[in-house]
């Protein structure tokens, strides 16, 4: 048949049901076969693999080696004056505190602040006539100086309990302070773990809406019979799963090999990561809204992620920053991933320091996708 | 019945671009309807509005008795469109590939891998689509858009960039889409594409279409155009040209491109004569009027993809 000089009509085929009795046995939910796609092609982009899974394992392997020597026993700290809370300790508890620091009696304030300075002492400890027990470090070990925190911090605590003449437990205190304190990687481990799951949800879906507009599958998906509800939740899976997966893996190495201490609750970490990744996804969709090229959306999900990550204290503690500071770590959602799941993960909390932050991480993760939904394009123009 | 395509006075501006400006026609069902012109002439947005992706600044556009804008999912099914090879998802074989978008209409594996076979890529079905060639990249295109048996196919230049082979083998499962009874919509900027497939074409430039017939009637039109050429270099052009206005030979078009002296008239016997007086007929060549020559009359100038 040669159609150019045809002069038959063509008479259009009859077709019937499209797939019949065997394709509806067939029929696959686009949803699964969509997540599938993302998921295999993630699967077989190692940059991507290495950025989402691995680097973030560099860092906490990096700096869970490099601490294990700074925030081993025996920060030297200075004490001066009389601080009731040390030198009434005694027995195990007072064994279990040398064994973490050791305690050198000074009475020049100025002179020990001094040596502080110069790294001499790591920390000067007084306590005033109001009973406010205070620590002064250096700022030039971020790590160690957060490990000293923690050990005060147990130590009041411990002894405030011992105060109120509860069954004081003294002796399961000071091993849990130990626990806790000793080890950088209690507090490294939560951080870290924000930090890469916010860096996976926030290019990840910015870097897929731009790819799908520029490449046109976004166009594909536009033309065809299926919801947008089913494109974007088959998304939120994929970012789940790959959240949960860092998780997971975050926790298995730091517990296994940098003696992380899991703490009651720890499972609370799992919802919250969930509704982290959402309000990461919310920043990530709005980068891939407003940016035309990949490299764009790189741009712009980078100088979101990498301030978030160092105002949300994720590599560093925050307590010293000045005020402002911390009043804009206060807006940014990953602060209170970081300081809910440390709490979860290691500092005993329980729902009620977990469920507040799911809360708001839901709220935010819905006003960002709205604002998003708005500026959202399907195509270049 | 209704026609299966209807587009009425439709309009689209591009800052100070009138890419399409004023274009209407109707495509029975069943019809190979193509759109010729050179690049820039506004094939794409007129595809792009027709495919409901764009809406247009003024017009009405109707496929299958719809209205293809807002999306329609009721007609979503029913059409299948054509991409750019590469719109496709990353790092996944032509063998997934094909499958996911089939799913996404409802279509099980099975009908997904017969069409891979169908378009001749059942040995690369475990390609990675990133590996594969242009020409199966747009093999594959063009079976992620027929997977789920649409009744109207849209395809935006599927053979620029191929091998002749490939372009061939491509014109071949084109021929039988619509033999099946498919309307297909096919833009081109190739004369002899749109000569070998279409039922009916529009020539269209700046935006507007010149002209709409099939290939063989808008030849026809031009009265048997002749177009004869010689090797260049045995006469000079100002001097043919004198020869043959003294002959009263009616010239169409006269031109030399270096490599041959082409006339193109409705009269070949006295230009015949005259280049046989001159002895000038080294690489002669004499062959009826072309798609181009449409072009060439209708615009005024060549056509240039
Ligand atoms: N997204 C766009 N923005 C601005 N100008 C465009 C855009 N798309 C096409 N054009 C312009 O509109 C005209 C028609 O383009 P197009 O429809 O792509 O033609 P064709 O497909 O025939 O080559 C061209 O001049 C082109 O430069
Ligand atoms: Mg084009």
């Amino acid at each position: 048949m040669t159609p150019t000089t045809s002069t038959e009509p063509k008479v259009p085929a009859q077709r019937g049901g499209r797939a019949g009795a065997a394709g509806e046995r067939e029929r696959v939910s686009a949803f699964w076969s969509l997540s599938r796609a993302m998921l295999l092609g993630m699967k077989r982009d190692r940059t991507a693999t290495f950025f989402i899974l691995l680097f973030p394992l560099v860092f906490l392997v990096f700096f869970g080696t490099v601490t294990q020597g700074s925030g081993s026993p025996h920060a030297k700290v200075a004490q001066v004056g009389a601080v009731k809370l040390f030198d009434s300790m005694q027995g195990d508890a007072r064994n279990g505190l040398n064994e973490v620091l050791t305690i050198t009696r000074t009475d020049d304030e100025a002179a020990t602040l001094e040596k502080v300075r110069k790294g001499d002492f790591d920390a000067m400890i007084e306590q005033g006539p109001d009973g406010k027990v205070e620590l002064r470090y250096s700022a030039a070990d971020t790590v160690r100086a957060g490990a000293l925190q923690g050990i005060l911090n147990s130590v009041v605590q411990s002894a405030n309990q011992a105060a109120t003449g509860q069954p004081p437990a003294y002796v399961l205190d000071s091993q849990q302070v130990e626990d806790k304190s000793l080890k950088p990687i209690q507090f490294l481990t939560p951080g870290l773990l924000g930090w890469a799951v916010a860096t996976g949800a926030v290019f990840g879906a910015a870097l897929t809406l731009v790819n799908w507009r520029k490449t046109k599958v976004l166009r594909r998906l536009r033309l065809a019979p299926i919801s947008a509800g089913t494109v974007v939740s088959s998304r939120v899976v994929v970012s789940l799963l790959t959240a949960l997966l860092q998780s997971a893996v975050f926790l298995v190495v730091a517990t296994s090999f940098f003696g992380l201490k899991l703490t009651g609750d720890w499972w609370l970490v799992i919802p919250l990561v969930i509704c982290a990744t959402l309000a990461f996804m919310s920043i990530g969709l709005l980068a891939g809204s407003v940016a035309k090229t990949e490299e764009a959306a790189n741009g712009i999900s980078q100088v979101i992620v990498l301030p978030m990550s160092f105002l949300s204290g994720s590599f560093f503690p925050l307590d010293d920053a000045p005020g402002w500071l911390k009043a804009i770590s206060e807006v940014m959602p990953l602060h209170y991933l970081v300081k809910s799941a440390q709490s979860v993960l290691t500092r005993g909390g329980g729902v009620m320091d977990a469920l507040p932050t799911m809360g708001g991480l839901l709220l935010f993760a819905a006003v960002l996708t709205a604002v998003a939904w708005k500026l959202f394009k399907w195509e270049d123009d | 019945m209704t026609a299966a395509i209807s587009a009425d006075g439709i309009r689209q501006r591009y800052g100070d671009v009138q890419a399409v400006d004023g274009v209407s026609f109707t495509v029975e069902a069943g019809e190979f309807y193509g759109i010729l012109g050179p690049n820039g002439a506004g094939k794409t947005t007129t595809m792009e509005i027709l495919e409901g992706v764009r809406k247009p600044d003024e017009g009405r556009v109707e496929l299958l008795g719809m209205n293809p804008w807002p999306r329609n999912p009721k007609l979503l099914p029913r059409i299948g469109v054509q991409f750019q090879a590469s719109a496709f998802f990353r790092k996944l074989t032509a063998r997934e590939t094909i499958r996911t978008f089939a799913s996404f209409y409802g279509v099980g594996p099975k009908r997904a891998d017969a069409m891979l076979e169908r378009v001749g890529l059942g040995d690369k079905a475990e390609s990675l689509t990133e590996k594969m060639s242009g020409g199966q990249a747009q093999r594959l295109s063009i079976a992620c858009a027929l997977a789920h048996d649409p009744e109207l196919v849209f395809l935006d230049e599927p053979t620029t960039g191929l091998d002749p082979q490939s372009r061939r083998n491509l014109w071949d499962l084109l021929r039988d889409i619509n033999a099946e009874g498919r309307t297909v919509v096919l833009t081109t900027h190739y004369l002899d594409e749109a000569e070998v497939l279409c039922d009916r074409v529009s020539i269209m430039d700046h935006g507007k279409i010149l002209h709409t017939g099939a290939p063989a009637a808008l030849i026809r039109e031009l009265d048997d155009t002749v177009r004869i050429s010689i090797a260049s270099g045995q006469l000079p052009l100002d001097r043919a040209r004198e020869l043959l206005t003294a002959a009263g030979a009616d010239i169409a078009n006269l031109e030399d491109d270096t490599v041959s002296l082409s006339v193109s008239t409705r009269l070949p016997a006295p230009v015949l004569s005259v280049l046989a007086e001159q002895n000038a007929l080294r690489g002669l060549e004499v062959r009826g009027a072309t798609l181009e020559d449409v072009f060439l009359q209708l615009t005024g100038r060549e056509f240039r993809a």
